[in-house]
């Protein structure tokens, strides 16, 4: 067999390819999900520390009651769930350095396709193998006392898939120009830790806060993403549960409906500003 | 000397079909360093072109230009007829390209690495298994198609690198030091798959290397030097611009020898380290009318100007002290088009 004289074959334009570029850019980020066994495990292990731990530990100080006929350890159960995506996703992101570090970055910049199509794919590849790991997490869930309801489970995986997009997104707008994979990290750890702390994965963010700290938490997009799947998750657990743990503007509980058009609208900002950046000429 | 002139190659009438590359004032600068200073050339559609000149002349810089990873400065540049800077994507959709470094994702298969090549390249669906079956035979991976990337050798990585700049039928295949870090056997065996090529592919190779024995494999070469092209032509042509052959001779008697060889033939001569050296402009046929002066010849030999003089006569040094006056395998300034902002 030969590569016979070649006549002019070129791939297609438009649209179609570009969406072709950005399904091909996801669906590398899950190959290498799948043969990347030792991210998988490792990733479990801050989450069952939360979970088990922190929720065992500070369950035992808190009264009976003070979540309706939920434990502590239940609820934080939406909350662990959506910062092991905000892990995941953020990881999956910054990969794109790794990619520019390692060299496999410049065969997609001179590939046919813009590079919204590059980071479009980007983002709904990590946003992927973010909320595949969180699915493992919920198969924990009759641990904590939440029920296997397929509803419920398939609703937590829609609204932890846009969070994971949004995070994803936001990494892609802290990695996209950086080229080396020391300089990302610390940024990424500085940004975490308050995204995480400041969203109500630990406690309830409306309630007895004081004031600076609640404002804090309200302008995080992250709040209103653990917001969506908490008020999912333990009505279902609690169904006399209402508004009590809900989110609040004022003395208004912020709809689940709004709290995941404004974690979906900032995921797109961050998107385009990621785009935008990538796009750049040098 | 008998240069064509720069930017305009000989016998490119009768083609008829438009240059392959072609540039003009190219210009490229970082900062207060003037990477790429003023560069004209065109390269004909089918020709195997060579970039010579050591690391830090402006060749990486020039062929990113070409394949529209950075933006010039000044001039402008067509590859494959359109514009590096207009018509980007025009240009990245009819070029291949093999880095210094390797661009593979090494947690990927060889066949995973080249199905993501021919689906970010929009390449007809019914085209990819037969195409991979061919790229993968010319370079023998076949049977290592499977095998994950971070398991093959360099010269293995760098050959499947050359299948997938291959894969999407470029018409312009743009190598950039191709062979650099490989052992002798992957060197020959690269220069095997690209002559291959060119007799099975209808393709324009444009390469770069510091290599004086790849650059003599060029149909023509340009010397590079400071971001400028010094000379441009043939191999041959360039090393017959630099002086004739040395004609090397031991007699019983060599100052009666020069004087007769002066005297009789009209040519010039010099002595090196004590011996007679006759220039000559054919050196293999000057050597019988040596003996035909009566002349009691001991020994003779014939040199040719080699590129690495052609080198030293354009540029002023010799490849070897530039090479390491460059400091080593340098790169190009910028990691990528994104930039380097560290």
């Amino acid at each position: 067999m030969t590569a016979t004289t070649a006549p002019v074959r070129l791939g297609g334009r438009g649209l179609r390819h570009e969406l072709r570029a950005v399904r091909v850019v996801w669906h590398r980020d899950l190959l290498r999900f799948r043969t990347d066994r030792g991210r998988i495990l490792s990733s479990f292990a801050q989450p069952l520390l939360f979970l088990f731990v922190l929720g065992q530990g500070l369950g035992a100080t808190l009264p009976v009651g003070t979540f309706g006929d939920a434990g502590y350890s239940t609820f934080l159960f939406p909350g662990v769930l959506a910062t092991s995506v905000m892990f995941t996703a953020v990881f999956s992101a910054i990969s794109i350095v790794w990619d520019r570090e390692l060299g496999f970055l410049r065969e997609m910049l001179v590939a046919p396709v813009g590079r919204t199509s590059i980071v479009l794919g980007k983002a709904l590849g990590g946003a992927t193998v973010a909320t595949l790991q969180s699915v493992v997490l919920l198969a924990l869930a009759g641990l904590v006392g939440v029920p296997y309801d397929p509803v419920m489970m398939l609703a937590t995986v829609g609204l932890l898939f846009v969070v994971a997009f949004a995070i994803t997104a936001l990494g892609l707008v802290i990695a996209v120009r950086v080229d080396q994979i020391q300089t990302v990290m610390p940024r990424v750890q500085l940004l975490l830790a308050p995204l995480m702390f400041l969203s109500g994965a630990f406690f309830p963010v409306s309630g007895q806060l004081p004031g600076w700290l609640h404002a804090l938490a309200l302008a995080n997009p992250i709040t209103y993403g653990v917001d969506a799947v908490r008020r999912v998750v333990l009505s279902r657990v609690d169904p006399s549960i209402g508004d009590s743990v809900a989110l609040h503007w004022g003395s208004w509980p912020v709809p689940v409906w709004l709290d995941v058009v404004l974690v979906a609208g900032v995921g797109g900002v961050l998107l385009a500003v990621a785009a935008w950046m990538f796009s750049r000429p040098e | 000397m008998t240069l064509t002139a720069l930017g305009t190659p000989s016998g490119e009438a009768g083609t008829g079909r438009p240059p392959a590359v072609e540039v003009s004032g190219l210009v490229k600068t970082f900062g207060d360093v003037e990477a790429v200073r003023g560069i004209d050339l065109s390269v004909r559609a089918g020709e195997l072109f060579g970039f010579l000149g050591p690391n830090g002349a402006g060749k990486s810089t020039t062929i990113q230009i070409l394949c529209t990873l950075l933006r010039p400065t000044a001039g402008a540049a067509r590859v494959a007829g359109f514009d590096v800077v207009r018509d980007r994507t025009e240009v990245r959709r009819h070029i291949g390209l093999v880095f210094q470094e390797t661009t593979l994702d090494a947690h990927l298969t060889a066949e995973q690495n080249l199905r993501f090549h021919a689906d970010i390249y929009g390449m007809p669906k019914a085209e990819v298994g037969p195409r991979i079956d061919a790229v993968l035979e010319m370079v023998g991976l076949t049977d290592r198609r499977r095998s994950l990337v971070r398991t093959f050798s360099g010269g293995m990585k760098r050959r499947l690198e050359i299948a997938r700049g291959l894969l999407h039928s470029p018409r312009v295949l743009f190598l950039d030091e191709p062979t650099i870090g490989l052992d002798p056997e992957s060197r020959a065996g690269l220069w095997g798959y690209v002559d291959r090529l060119r007799a099975e592919e209808d393709i324009t190779v444009f390469l770069t290397t510091h290599y004086m024995d790849e650059a003599e494999r060029c149909d023509r070469i340009a010397i590079v030097d400071s971001g400028r092209i010094g000379a441009l032509d043939t191999p041959s042509a360039l090393k017959a611009s630099v002086g004739a052959d040395r004609v090397r001779v031991r007699t019983a008697d060599d100052d009666a020898a020069e004087a007769l060889v002066r005297e009789r033939l009209g040519v010039e001569t010099a002595r090196e380290d004590g011996v007679l050296v006759v220039l000559a402009p054919d050196g293999e046929r000057f050597v019988p009318r040596l003996f035909e002066l009566g002349l009691t010849v001991r020994s003779v030999s014939v040199s040719r100007p080699t590129l690495d003089d052609v080198f030293l006569a354009y540029t002023g040094a010799r490849m070897s002290e530039r090479q390491a006056a460059a400091g080593g395998p340098a790169r190009s300034p910028v990691a990528g088009p994104a930039g380097g902002r560290r």
